[in-house]
């Protein structure tokens, strides 16, 4: 039998093939796994506290400077690319250079908040434990040694103060609360103010359609401008109180030193949160990372975007998915009902079957012509034009916005649910249904008391995958709804509370538009990857559950064909 | 007892009993049809998606179709014979200028003459329409002078309601300028006003006068004051029946009844004989020559009822020739005796001998439409909106119609072939909806965006369609039961994977990295199959203690890191070939030496990722069909001493073969329809160029680009529609053979 083998002898037996077959999953496998380190490793490392270093560096065109930075990224770049760009390198040296993105913040001292930096022209760096790291609301970070903190003009902590990051961070908490209280009623009390605002000017508006005037229905008109004047009064109030919050939160200042030397003074109303990255030990970075990571989840974008948290954006996903669900789940099933149990089976069934089937593989971004034709502009229009009048020329649902955009996905995702509903029904064995009906219960009882409950795990595995792909789904939301920055959520304190005619955010878009469309892609790129990682790990957490329920589906049924 | 009494006591048949019988009967009745209704409205709604789109898509195709709304007698009949007549953009009011330098303005819906004024030159001799657009006319008279003279109206609201007053201004100052010294007679006329200067040209005694005049503000009167620059003189070659000035003060034509046309260069008032040619055929004679609209183009009316679409092309050598771009026959060779073009389009109307109207567009080469009338017509023009026709009847009528032709500028022809437009080389497929400038013809092809999504398909599944199939066959076939339980949901997760984020990684992290390792991408393809290959070889040969370490079917596992290492190394190879080879950098090398356009985001970086996107696609389905072979038929072959991989080749290849052609339709659906990978991955530019370092736009990217600001009901949004309804037959067809086939695979292996 141990005959040699020889290359002939191999290639004849096929056995190469084998190997390059077993290749093609490797590599796939590879793909895949190596796809969600990428994701994981980048969108996880964001949130990590990366330690500032002080250095000095000489630049490209052989000047020497102070450099604070942190580093972002490194990475080999060939020697060629860098002479394209511009270095002076010596013919005899490496053939490639590492190259560190480095962030300097301060972009309203420098201009840049970020820049390359070649490790060999960063010299003796440092890690001074005073750096402290400032993220402001706007501007990005700012980096530098704490000089003085100022409280109306008056000085007090300074540099030889043992205390002076309490003093420091402490401030910022009370900023903290206040600008936490104004944002409350700029938000809260004012939205809903002005939201009054506007009904009772839509409601003039209604009343002067209905052919009403002031003249000749006195007691509408006098209902209305008192509701009117007491919301005045009500902003009045509000808004002393929001001037009075202002002005304590321009109480206090800090000063601080950048790199170049020069003193800053910097106004605390603006301050996020001071840290300082080199004096925190292991507990407090993982303090840091869970708090920058609570921040990403719970907090909104600051700054374009490119800062701060995605919270609309989840709970825009959510709100969206939900009214899809609420949409999808009685056509989806009723759909397959009528597939599986009433219609009559042939011909014209198993064409329709084609056809439900193929509609889950027409493009999505389809759909969105769809929908924006016509639900936004046909149905919305007529909405509009009956139950709206008062409100032209500015359209109500005559627009895109989450209720379309449901209304879209939930056409999209339809497909999807009648398939796995018809294939839960078909599962249910033919004895159930005859035992259910020998017993003298009718069609429908059977159905509801017997069939539905029993093929339950079958429509939920098809609402499962519903949600995951209306979840990951960009391109006919870019049509119907979606934007890169909503005002408000669509779901407040606000009569009627569910609003389905406002504009929303979404995870999906919200990749797509910082990634590609954002003023400052660089600093935007960390956050999109930890967006890109929390909806894939959303994705995938719902098709593993729609995965498990399935065979979990499938052993019951087993046991009871047994 | 009776029998229902013993039912009673027994608690049946009761008539509460019977009423909740009946109650169940009836719900069940109401259940079935409301399940029904339901189940049918679901997938009608379904339908309805198709419909709408065909709804939405069919005005394009739709012919023009007019209306008379109007009829009244001429208005101020007595002022004399129509040279031209005029509609207001709203068409409320209308003009006619008469050959007696009458100009009448009317109620265009009865014919009640508003205001009556006569031009102050002297007796009209010539007239000539210096633009359709501003309703700018020249006029020549008998004295040897030009005056100028724009109509136009005074707009103003009274309570809402808009009131129209005529308003007549003078361009070039209310004093006639003088052409000719002596006085003679002007016969002909032609003139163009631009912002700072004006031409003016007549034909005074068989002699071509150019004046030419620099415009300036005149401090007194606001208006402009136009002071005469230079001036000559030429007789051109052939007799002059046709003058005409193109509005940019660039070119002169001259023609003659026969159809003889001399171009002339125009430098200030220098003006130099570029060529002569014949713009009719050689026996018809021209009837009409007008500019469309734009001033490109020239439109030759004929005799034997044709038009013919002349412009100047720029040549090899740099110098303009005019070329016959198409021409139009209209009706049934009657004389066309007038032509009037659309005054914002690329469109034309023609009435012929026998009185019949016709409504062309030129790029789409569309005849909208012919209509009769009246016997005979005299003079007509289009509104400004291409919402109307005016026409003056022979019999000293004038009819007003309503024109509704909203999309004639697309056809199949303009959609899908290459149209030749004006200042373009030669024809092309281009695909251009919108640009800053205002005198600009969106251009619609479909061509260059179907190419696109074709190609991008193309690479997609070049890359794809090997790693899939070959991974999927494996692990239906060789796999270890254990390994395969692990491999497969992990490659079929991957489907759900949102291709936004596969996107914003090619994009932004893939397309870089390829542009600076780009030799490494393409070195990792012969390096991992070498590796797998040697690695193969090398394994079989090895001792059968660690051979047999590893149960068979496990192969995929010890290729991982050999996989990982060969790729390694080509990653590692690649700077010092790339500096011993390329000049240090392949991509430029490729556009500087190898004459190779090369984007940063290119197909081969959508193919990559669009590629990641459809393999667990084919994946799932190819396995499937692979696994669903019945182990009989394979079983039998190996007991016939074939080996494992001769068997998977002649016999369960073969029976799931149609299943692997479904899992590539499918696949190729979805690479087709795929938005925002391409969108994320390509610079979206819609070129045809087959090159795999240059990007694309496809059908889907161009509708998520361009759709939502697109004018609701225009030929856009329309256009924009009609691409998706491509797309959704295109993938509704791949789809279906596919589950048909796959239909009759299921059919097939349950025989077996």
């Amino acid at each position: 039998m141990s005959e040699k083998i020889t290359v002939k002898t191999w290639f004849e037996s096929g056995s190469p093939w084998v190997w390059l077959n077993a290749g093609g999953v490797a590599v796939s496998v590879i793909l895949v796994i190596g796809l969600i380190g990428l994701i994981a490793s980048r969108g996880l490392g964001h949130f990590w506290p990366a330690p500032v270093f002080e250095a000095s560096f000489t630049n490209q065109f052989g000047q020497q400077e102070t450099l604070i930075a942190e580093i972002r990224g490194s990475e080999q770049v060939k020697t060629q690319r860098l002479r394209e760009a511009g270095f002076q390198l010596p013919e005899d040296g490496p053939e490639s250079y590492v190259r560190h993105q480095v962030k300097t913040g301060n972009r309203d001292v420098v201009g840049l908040d970020f820049r390359f930096a070649l490790e060999k022209d960063v010299a003796d760096r440092t890690y001074p434990e005073d750096i402290v790291v400032l993220e402001r609301t706007e501007w990005g970070n700012f980096y530098g040694y704490l000089v003085e903190v100022r409280e109306n003009g008056k000085v007090v902590a300074t540099e030889n103060d043992a205390n002076r990051f309490d003093v420091l961070e402490e401030r910022i908490a009370r900023v903290r609360e206040l600008r936490h209280e104004s944002k409350e009623i700029e938000k809260v009390d004012i939205g809903a103010i002005n939201h009054g605002i506007e009904r009772i000017r839509l409601k003039t508006r209604g009343l002067e359609l209905d052919g009403k005037t002031p003249e000749n229905a006195p007691q509408a008109y006098a209902q209305l401008a008192e509701k009117r004047a007491e919301l005045d009064a009500d902003y009045k109030v509000l808004e002393e109180r929001l001037v009075e919050l202002y002005h304590q939160l321009n109480r206090d200042s800090v000063l601080m030193r950048v790199m170049d030397g020069q003193v800053r003074e910097i106004q605390l109303s603006k301050a996020v949160v001071a840290f300082r990255p080199n004096a925190y030990g292991f507990f407090g970075k993982i303090g840091h990372y869970f708090e920058k990571l609570w921040e990403f989840v719970a907090d909104e974008p600051r700054e374009a975007n490119t800062e701060g948290g995605i919270f609309p954006a989840i709970f825009g996903t959510i709100m969206m998915v939900l009214v899809m669900t609420v949409l999808v789940t009685p056509f989806g099933v009723v759909a397959a009902l009528y597939l599986r149990e009433y219609a009559t089976q042939g011909t014209v069934t198993k064409l329709i079957r084609v056809a439900v089937n193929n509609l889950a593989g027409v493009p999505s971004i389809v759909y969105g012509v769809f929908g924006l034709g016509f639900f936004v502009y046909f149905l919305g229009g007529s909405i509009d034009a009956l139950f709206f009048p008062e409100a032209a020329p500015a359209p109500v649902f005559g627009t895109p916005g989450l209720m379309w955009a449901s209304l879209t996905l939930a056409l999209l995702t339809l497909p999807v649910v009648i398939v796995s509903t018809e294939e839960g029904l078909a599962r249910i064995p033919r004895a159930v249904r005859e035992g259910s009906l020998a017993l003298g219960a009718t069609k429908i009882e059977t159905l509801m008391r017997v069939v539905i409950p029993m093929a339950s795990p079958g429509i939920m595995t098809g609402l499962i995958l519903a949600v995951a792909r209306a979840a990951g789904e960009v391109a006919p939301l870019m049509l119907v709804g979606v934007v890169k920055l909503a005002p408000s959520l669509p779901l407040d304190g606000n009569y009627p509370f569910l609003h389905l005619d406002r504009k929303f955010m979404h995870l999906g878009f919200h990749i797509y538009d910082v990634g590609f469309q954002s003023p400052n892609v660089e600093a935007a790129r960390p956050l999109v990857y930890a967006t890109a990682l929390l909806l894939v790990l959303l994705i995938i957490g719902l098709n593993l559950a729609a995965v498990s329920i399935r065979n979990r589906l499938r052993e019951k049924y087993r046991a009871m064909e047994h | 007892m009776s029998e229902s009494q013993l039912d009673s006591a027994a608690g049946y048949n009761t008539a509460a009993v019977k009423a909740r019988q009946k109650w169940r009967l009836i719900q069940d009745k109401i259940a079935t049809s409301l399940v029904t209704v339901g189940g049918m409205s679901v997938i009608g709604a379904v339908l309805l998606i198709m419909f709408y789109l065909f709804y939405v898509v069919a005005p394009l195709f739709a012919p023009a179709s007019m209306e008379e709304v109007g009829e009244y007698a001429v208005p101020a009949q007595e002022a004399g014979q129509t040279l031209h007549l005029s509609l207001e953009e709203k068409l409320a009011s209308g003009t006619r200028i008469t050959d007696q330098g009458n100009i009448v303005y009317f109620d265009a819906k009865t014919g009640a003459v508003t205001q009556q004024t006569a031009v102050t030159g002297g007796q009209p001799t010539a007239w000539f329409p210096v633009s359709e657009y501003t309703n700018t006319h020249a006029f020549g008279f008998d004295n040897g002078t030009m005056q100028l003279v724009q109509l136009g109206y005074k707009t103003t609201y009274i309570d809402g309601v808009r009131q129209l007053a005529p308003k007549i201004e003078y361009p070039l100052g209310e004093d006639a300028l003088e052409l000719d010294e002596d006085g003679s007679s002007v016969s002909k006329v032609a003139a163009v006003i631009e912002e700072d200067e004006a031409t003016l040209v007549g034909l005074v005694d068989g002699e071509v006068v150019l004046s030419y005049y620099t415009l300036e503000e005149s401090f007194l009167s606001g208006g402009l004051a136009a002071e005469l620059d230079d001036s000559s003189r030429f007789t051109p070659s052939i007799a002059v029946d046709y003058l005409l000035i193109d509005p940019l003060g660039d070119w002169l034509y001259v023609a003659d009844k026969e159809g003889h046309v001399e171009s002339y260069r125009l430098y200030g008032a220098d003006a130099n004989l570029n060529e002569k040619i014949r713009v009719v055929a050689a026996d018809d004679k021209l009837t009409d020559l007008r500019f469309l609209r734009g001033g490109i183009s020239l439109l030759a009316a004929t005799q034997k009822g044709k038009v013919h679409q002349w412009f100047p092309v720029r040549d090899a050598n740099n110098e303009y020739q005019l070329a016959e771009v198409r021409d139009f026959e209209v009706g049934d060779g009657a004389a066309i005796s007038a032509l009037a073009t659309e005054h914002r389009r690329k469109g034309f109307v023609t009435i012929d001998a026998d009185g019949v109207l016709g409504v062309f567009y030129t790029t789409s080469r569309r005849e909208l439409m012919q209509a009769k009338l009246a016997d005979e017509l005299v003079s007509f023009n289009i509104a400004p909106r291409s919402n109307a026709v005016i026409a003056e009847t022979a019999t000293g009528k004038i009819k007003l119609m309503d024109l509704d032709n909203e999309h004639p500028e697309i056809s199949l022809s303009s959609l899908w072939g290459e149209v030749w437009y004006e200042s373009y080389p030669e024809p092309a497929h281009i695909w251009q909806s919108s640009s800053a400038s205002d005198d600009f013809e969106p251009k619609y092809s479909l061509t260059p965006l179907a190419f696109g999504t074709f190609k991008a398909a193309f690479y997609a599944m070049l890359l794809a369609l090997p790693l899939a199939v070959a991974g999927a066959v494996y692990t239906a076939y060789f796999m270890a039961p254990s390994m395969r339980k692990v491999v497969k949901p992990v490659i079929e997760i991957m489907e759900a994977l949102p291709t936004v984020i596969l996107g914003f990684l090619a994009g932004l992290w893939l397309a870089p990295l390829m542009e600076d390792q780009l030799l490494a991408a393409f070195l990792v393809v012969p390096m991992v199959l070498v590796a797998i290959l040697v690695f193969g070889f090398v394994w079989e040969r090895s001792p059968e203690k660690i051979r047999l370490a590893i149960p068979d079917g496990w192969q995929p596992g010890l290729l991982i890191p050999v996989i990982i290492i060969a790729a390694w190394i080509a990653f590692a190879l690649d700077n010092p070939i790339e500096n011993a080879f390329f000049d240090g950098n392949t991509a430029q090398w490729l556009t500087n030496v190898a004459g190779i356009d090369y984007d940063q985001r290119n197909a081969l970086v959508v193919g990559f990722a669009m590629g990641f996107a459809v393999i667990p696609t084919i994946f799932s389905i190819t396995e499937d069909a692979v696994f669903g072979v019945p182990k009989h038929l394979s079983n039998g072959s190996l007991a016939l001493g074939a080996t494992p991989w001769q068997t998977l080749v002649r016999v369960v290849l073969p029976t799931a073969s149609p299943g692997m052609f479904s899992a590539v339709m499918i696949g190729l659906g979805r690479a087709v329809g795929e938005t925002m990978i391409v969108l994320m991955a390509t610079g979206n530019t819609p070129v045809m160029d087959f090159n795999i370092f240059e990007g694309m736009r496809t059908l889907s990217a161009n509708i998520a680009v361009e759709m939502p600001e697109s004018e609701v009901g225009s030929s856009h949004y329309r256009i924009l529609f009609l691409a998706g309804l491509v797309l959704f037959i295109f993938t509704f067809m791949f789809n279906t053979i596919a589950e048909l086939v796959r239909q009759r695979l299921r059919a097939k292996y349950s025989q077996l």
